[in-house]
């Protein structure tokens, strides 16, 4: 898993991506700092961490597009799964890789958090469980771009693709709403996970909601497994 | 080493590759061989464990691919068609994550530079991959397939897009790793083949057709035995041509006479072919010291792989067009004088195939 992960990390800054990823979270974070937080007047960081789910869930996407589209496309998949290395390690490798190039952009927020205290009181309950919040969604949405990427050998596709189910995801919430049999209702607000991120940015420590965003994680990077799997028998 | 049990692959309803079994011994450098989709990559895409298989069992070094993964992985080095290079990394950066990829255990610098030395790359290691031409992609390709020192070398058409002296060279090399490794090498390059590999499999949709040496191959697929004559008639015209063709078509034991090229004026080779258990040498030659002829050559010559190649892979037809026409050979024998020398090149190969196509359709 350590050769694949190291390799990950070194293409994403070979290829420009990990920079335009970086450059663009910072702008749309450094925007809804100064706008929402700074000049609010408040040192509440809630309102940052409200606005960037959407930016999340159009960036996500950029991190994890070529993930397994391009392998499959330049065949270097070839080398990948006849080393002996099992699948899991394949794809746990790319996964962790993308994911510590979103930690590495959430953690922005400390140096916002460094302005604040020159300002005033830094609320760190708040600010360290939306931190917490933000990368249990990053650890479920990019789950779900990496599995979306191992479905096509074209990365635009993926990118495209992996956009609108993370959009679908987040206007889920008013589907749900819609919804009069009660007992549907019930099932689908279980499953938003807008409603969840939000809890977290009031505030709110909920376990389930973390169990939640891991399940899910656990649940997708199991199903790029499968698909890799599968592969090999069709 | 390596032992295939009854493999087979099928697409939906296409059968890719039916029902092959082979082993392959410790140091034996065996060779695929077959036309364009015969099933030479989805048999080594099986062997590496990139692909399952249908039905069927293989075993490398006593590990099954599909039961034991890793450990049977561990023991092939493989080099597919397409070498899986990442584009954009150095040959250094590359050859180092293959090296962890494959937790190797051997001493990192010392063990990436003999394999960079091996394989001719040590002066490009610091170049990214995608600014090395053909030929060195398909070196590292072989070098990342070296790295861990693997019992076993699958090598898909590992000379495909070189230019001849880097054919060779690469050939030369395999044919040294071949003395510590067991390779599977793969090609529709005859030549190639005969020159590099102890024993011969010849795949021919989906199934194997001949498995031996070249020579073994030869002798059970066909009792046909050759030779080709040069003989000198008193006239040197060409009635000489066509009695000499009459008189030795009249002696026991000959299967079919043909005049072949005109070698010297009104010199004539003539190709003689046998039932194979007559030995007709010495009836010809009375015959032309009756006729006041001279012999000035005599050559026996077998089947080489190519005609066999052609036999097996054109199947049927070609038999029937041999023996309804038989004294319509199909051109095949010039192209075996050309290309007969292990350095032809691969378009000789080819239109070798073609011209022989022509011949036969006549």
């Amino acid at each position: 898993m350590g050769a694949i992960y190291r390799r990950e990390m070194g293409a994403f800054f070979t290829s420009g991506l990990a920079y335009v990823f970086l450059a663009v979270f910072y702008a749309f974070s450094g925007y809804y700092f100064y706008n929402t937080v700074l000049l609010s007047g408040y040192t509440d960081t809630s309102p940052l961490f409200k606005n960037m789910f959407r930016i999340v869930l159009f960036l996500i996407p950029i991190l994890t597009m070529r993930l397994l589209s391009e392998e499959k496309k330049n065949r270097t998949d070839q080398g990948l799964l006849t080393a002996p290395v099992g699948l899991w390690e394949i794809v746990l490798g790319k996964y962790f890789a993308a994911l510590t190039i979103y930690i590495v952009a959430e953690s922005i927020v400390f140096i916002y958090a460094f302005i604040l205290g020159y300002l005033g009181t830094v609320v760190w309950a708040t600010l360290l469980g939306n931190y917490f919040a933000m990368l249990l969604l990053g650890t479920a949405f990019i789950a779900v771009g990496v599995f979306i990427s191992s479905l096509t050998e074209n990365q635009m596709t993926a990118a495209v693709f992996s956009m609108a189910v993370l959009w679908f995801i987040y206007l889920f919430d008013s589907f749900s709403e819609k919804i009069t049999w009660e007992w549907l209702n019930k099932i689908t607000s279980e499953l938003s996970f807008y409603t969840r991120y939000i809890e977290f940015t009031r505030g709110v420590f909920n376990l389930t909601s973390v169990l939640f965003y891991l399940s899910t994680a656990f649940l997708f990077n199991f199903f790029t497994v499968r698909v890799l799997e599968k592969r090999r028998w069709s | 080493m390596i032992e295939v049990k009854n493999l087979t692959k099928r697409y939906g309803d296409k059968l890719a590759v039916n029902n092959i079994s082979f082993k392959v011994e410790k140091g034996e450098i065996l060779g695929f061989l077959g036309p364009n989709g015969a099933g030479k990559s989805t048999t080594m895409n099986m062997l590496t464990g990139y692909i399952s298989s249908t039905s069927g069992q293989i075993l490398i070094n006593g590990a099954d691919i599909l039961d034991e993964p890793r450990k049977a992985k561990s023991n092939i080095g493989y080099l597919p068609e397409i070498p899986p290079l990442y584009v954009d990394m150095t040959v250094d950066g590359y050859l180092n994550f293959v090296y962890d990829l494959k937790k190797c255990k051997l001493p990192r610098k010392a063990h990436l530079k003999d394999v960079c030395d091996l394989c001719k790359i040590s002066h490009v290691r610091t170049r990214l991959i995608k600014n090395l031409s053909k030929g060195y992609r398909q070196r590292v390709g072989l070098a990342q397939a070296l790295i861990n020192n693997p019992p076993v070398l699958i090598l898909d058409e590992p000379t495909v897009g070189l230019d001849p002296s880097q054919i060779i060279e690469i050939r030369t090399l395999i044919k040294k790793l071949g003395k510590r490794h067991t390779v599977i090498l793969s090609s529709h390059i005859l030549p190639e083949i005969q020159a590099v590999c102890d024993r011969i499999i010849i795949i021919n949709k989906g199934v194997v057709a001949a498995d031996g040496t070249a020579d073994e191959i030869a002798s059970n697929i066909t009792n046909e035995h050759k030779m080709t004559l040069r003989i000198e008639g008193p006239t040197h015209t060409i009635s000489d041509k066509n009695a000499i063709v009459d008189a030795i078509r009249a002696l026991d034991g000959i299967k079919y006479v043909r005049a072949d090229m005109e070698r010297e004026k009104g010199i004539y080779d003539f190709d003689v072919e046998t039932d194979g258990k007559t030995d007709v040498r010495r009836a010809i030659n009375a015959l032309c010291k009756e006729k006041g002829w001279n012999i000035l050559m005599l050559q026996l010559s077998d089947l080489t792989l190519e005609d066999i190649f052609l036999k097996i892979t054109m199947g049927e037809q070609a038999a029937v067009s041999d023996s309804s026409k038989s004294k319509e050979r199909p051109k095949i024998n010039f192209v075996v004088a050309d290309t007969d020398s292990t350095d032809a090149s691969e378009e000789d190969a080819a239109e070798g195939e073609d011209s022989a196509e022509e011949g036969g359709d006549q």
